[in-house]
């Protein structure tokens, strides 16, 4: 490795930083701005999850099919940003806190739509990703 | 009200969470290859037992929002969850795709109980 270039292991790890806080602070930002009082429906955890199931699933499948690798794209947007921004601990304490507050028919809802929505929003992402033009 | 200091610890403990992830689903895929994302389930179900831990001690609201929300959710991911799961449908793997969602979803909870009951007896 020449001198004062980054190698590509390095060029990753700081990919994955840049994108990693982004994406912590947007859903610090959203759980701010969207507070849930007990015992109700969890919009920001909810929001922010969905929004990132929907862009990995179409940036992954854009990276690996449409476009040549790259080496910071995916730490970047993918391991960074969208696995920042969304959350599985908060989900699933959420969930218990829910079912322990009371709310158990509210937190198994929470829990399964989640799910069914995060799994429709991936694949969306992914045929997205493959209808796509190359823009 | 969260100040300026608060935002900072976040995004430098996101950040930090984001790469303890990539790090742990490195060692676990190279120790444990194989069509389950084994690596992401580790990450999730040992976040998910911190972040229970944190809020049945009832930490204060920026140690929450710094070492919960920063860290551990950087650390723990739900977008790599789908789409891994979505791979393994893809593939035509139904019963590990089953096995992934059930598995993190009934292992989750589990967890995030037992670490908010240690963390309210440790409190």
């Amino acid at each position: 490795m020449p001198a004062g270039r980054l190698s590509i292991s390095q060029v990753r790890l700081a990919a994955i930083v840049a994108g990693g806080a982004a994406g912590a602070l947007a859903r610090a930002g959203l759980a701010e701005a969207l507070p849930h009082a007990a015992g109700g429906w969890p919009w920001a955890t909810f929001i922010a999850n969905l929004a990132g199931a929907l862009f990995l699933g179409w940036l992954l499948t854009r990276l690996a099919e449409r476009v040549a690798p790259t080496t910071h794209w995916r730490p970047l947007l993918g391991t960074g940003l969208a696995g920042a921004l969304t959350t599985f601990s908060t989900f699933q304490v959420e969930i218990f806190t829910l079912m322990h507050d009371g709310h158990g028919g509210l937190g198994i809802a929470y829990a399964l739509t989640s799910v069914a929505a995060g799994m429709a929003l991936a694949v969306a992402g992914v045929v997205a990703a493959r209808w796509g033009r190359r823009w | 009200m969260v100040g300026a200091l608060t935002w900072a610890g976040i995004a430098v403990f996101g950040a930090l969470g984001a790469v303890a992830r990539f790090r742990v689903d490195e060692a676990v895929s190279a120790r444990r290859p194989g069509e389950f994302p084994l690596g992401t389930l580790v990450v999730n179900l040992t976040g998910t037992f911190c972040l229970g831990l944190l809020v049945g001690a009832a930490v204060s609201h920026r140690l929450l929002l710094v070492a919960g929300t920063g860290f551990l959710g950087g650390y723990t991911t739900f977008s790599t969850w789908m789409v891994e799961s979505e791979r393994l449908g893809e593939s035509g793997d139904v019963l590990l795709l089953v096995a992934n969602l059930w598995l993190s979803l009934i292992l989750g909870v589990g967890l995030a109980a037992l670490g908010w009951h240690v963390g309210r007896a440790l409190a």
